[in-house]
């Protein structure tokens, strides 16, 4: 491997996937990205903390993103589905406007109903579950299908003991959070987000609250989603995980894209200086 | 079980658990001779403070028992439970709404209810009670119209549209939403941030967020001080008595100007506002468990699971874990 590589401090994108607005899928046939974010911008309080971050992802495809603690991982992951606002750039999931509305040539904020409506459509996954604690396994995930999309209880119950026994969790249904590992608990916050059909599912840091020996469950049940073909951007530690599932790797320092491409190459042939020391000290 | 049935583990297992294992820690208690000591001097206090009540002279004690089921005492207390539940209910909802309007981010509501919680909690309950008791001396007619203009739709006398009854009941109910208010705003605030997220993240509105979610957690810590705003609330009815709501301390009042038995009506009063109370302490028990579900590995057991173990002597389990200690 040559050394450092002169004049690309900021992004050293592969030409594989050097952020595409359309990709090509296998048959060669154009897609459109299911997620587009172009060059977004977020600073708190004047300290910018996202500075032009690009990422496309295709439907179908996991995209791990990595980086030192502080980033902005988190963050860019919150501005996808609108938990933060962005400053600068735009974000689109389905070809729609993520917080707001575009007619003719000026935006629009959008309200609070409208925003709820379009985040049915994309899960999240969080670092500390943050399950409802008043409710069971089961009314966890039942709880916005039959609020927000008007499920009939029954078919919401079916479906629910369904996912629960897809993360493997079927006989804990009337469990408390409380009651259950955090293994579990973060299975089961998975079943929440994928009971609303989400076409894009968030992860941040899905494993990293987990003792050791818990991490594998969870990472069985995302490597399942993403084999039965789940669009997902996860936010890890784990690089074996992200070598082994991930379509994509995208490396991120100091709030801007530094490296993508596949996992092969990012990981084990890194070109810049800092996702090489970044790996070095993970790994 | 039956000595002859003792399995050979089971007779090896007793006989060690007669020695005495090097181990342990054979220690004498440590005593506690002043918790006795006073003990034995509250007790000839209480004793004697009940014996000089008993033999005293200026005590009619027939007066006591005579008066106790009273029919005017008895609707007394109806009445005291009346107004108790109602302003407690009523300003539980408003307490809600204008928690709710303070956290919003909207400026207009943010101050309203800023403005109402400064003034109600600001002035005494008293005054307040009398000013809603003469606003007819303040406003002799109540109108509806258009605000400068001769235009009226309505028009009523103040004291047919609130009477004294009436009026209690809102200084009561308008007074205590104040302190409601902060209650359930601390209450709120004490959900953690994450539950919003994931709240937000599987599409829940603002609104059905804040009922599904955030206000069933907020109970847990809004529910005992709110007993204790009911305990104060019911004997705050007494204060009605200034603009003659015929509640109990009124009714006891009235009595007592008749029949000069002050001491014996306020005992008889003081001993229903105690056994009241009492009463109020077992609804406030039972919602805490409610609310509690989930947070506590295995539920605290009732009053009744504990007596019927005091009984069977065998220990309960009140241990409580968090689920913060999960991960
Ligand atoms: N609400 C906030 N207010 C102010 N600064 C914030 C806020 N949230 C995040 N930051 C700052 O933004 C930067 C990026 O934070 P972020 O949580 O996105 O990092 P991260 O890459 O997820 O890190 P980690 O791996 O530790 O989770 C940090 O410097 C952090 O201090
Ligand atoms: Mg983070």
């Amino acid at each position: 491997m040559t050394g450092a590589t002169p004049g690309t401090s900021n992004a050293t994108s592969r030409a594989t996937t050097a952020t595409p607005a359309t990709g090509l899928d296998v048959r060669g046939v154009t897609v459109e990205p299911l997620l587009n974010a172009v060059k977004v911008r977020k600073s708190y309080g004047g300290t910018p903390v996202l500075k032009g971050i690009s990422l496309a992802v295709n439907p179908g495809q996991v995209t791990c993103l990595l980086g030192p603690s502080g980033s902005g991982k988190s963050t860019f992951l919150r501005c996808i589905n609108h938990l933060e606002r962005i400053d600068g750039g735009r974000i689109s999931v389905g070809g729609e406007l993520v917080g707001y509305a575009q007619r003719k040539d000026r935006i629009f904020e959008m309200n609070p109903r409208e925003v709820a409506r379009q985040r049915r459509g994309i899960g999240m996954v969080f670092q500390r579950f943050n399950l409802f604690p008043h409710m069971t396994a089961l009314e966890n995930i039942t709880a916005a299908p039959i609020g927000v999309r008007r499920i009939s209880k029954q078919k919401a119950k079916d479906r629910g003991l369904e996912l629960l026994d897809r993360v493997g969790l079927a006989s804990l249904a009337q469990s408390y959070p409380a009651q259950l590992s955090g293994g579990q608990q973060q299975r089961v916050a998975i079943a929440r987000a994928l009971a609303m059909d989400p076409q894009l599912l968030l992860f941040d840091e899905p494993t990293s609250a987990l003792d050791p020996e818990l991490v594998g469950d969870v990472l069985d049940v995302m490597r399942t989603l993403a084999a039965d073909g789940m669009t997902m951007v996860v936010v890890t530690h784990e690089i074996g995980f992200a070598r082994g599932a991930a379509d994509v790797v995208v490396f991120m320092d100091g709030g801007v894209v530094v490296e993508s491409g596949p996992p092969a190459a990012v990981l084990d042939d890194p070109q810049s200086p800092r996702t090489r020391a970044f790996l070095d000290s993970v790994m | 079980m039956p000595q002859a049935t003792l399995t050979g583990q089971g007779r090896a297992a007793a006989g060690l658990a007669l020695e005495i294992d090097p181990d342990d820690i054979v220690a004498v208690p440590l005593r506690h001779p002043w918790r006795w000591i006073l003990a034995v001097f509250l007790l000839i206090g209480f004793v004697s403070l009940g014996i000089s009540l008993w033999q005293n002279e200026n005590i009619n004690h027939p007066t006591i028992t005579e008066f106790i089921f009273n029919p005017r005492i008895l609707s007394g207390v109806l009445l005291t439970i009346m107004l108790t539940v109602v302003a407690m209910l009523v300003s539980s909802v408003l307490g809600v709404l204008l928690a709710v309007m303070r956290l919003s981010n909207n400026p207009v509501m943010n101050t309203l209810a800023w403005l109402y919680v400064w003034a109600f909690r600001g002035t005494p309950l008293l005054i307040q009670i009398v000013f809603w008791g003469y606003l007819g001396l303040l406003y002799s007619q109540i109108s509806m119209g258009i605000p400068f203009t001769d235009f009226t739709i309505f028009s009523i006398d103040t004291n047919t549209l609130i009477p004294a009854l009436t009026a209690g009941l809102l200084a009561l109910t308008l007074n205590q939403a104040a302190y409601s208010a902060e209650i359930v705003r601390s209450g709120m605030l004490s959900v953690d941030e994450g539950q919003y997220e994931a709240a937000y993240s599987v599409g829940m509105s603002p609104v059905f967020t804040l009922f599904k979610v955030v206000l069933p957690q907020a109970m847990r810590v809004i529910i005992p001080p709110m007993g204790n705003e009911t305990i104060s609330m019911l004997k705050n009815t007494s204060l009605l008595s200034v603009i003659a709501v015929l509640e109990l301390y009124t009714v006891a009042t009235q009595i007592s100007s008749q029949n000069l038995r002050q001491v014996e009506l306020l005992l008889v009063v003081s001993c229903w506002y105690l056994f009241l109370t009492s009463v109020l302490s077992i609804p406030q028990y039972y919602l805490e468990r409610f609310y509690g579900r989930g947070k506590a590995r295995s539920l605290p057991p009732t009053p009744f699971e504990r007596l019927s173990a005091v009984l069977r002597r065998t220990p309960i389990n009140t241990h409580r874990t968090d689920s913060q200690d999960v991960s």
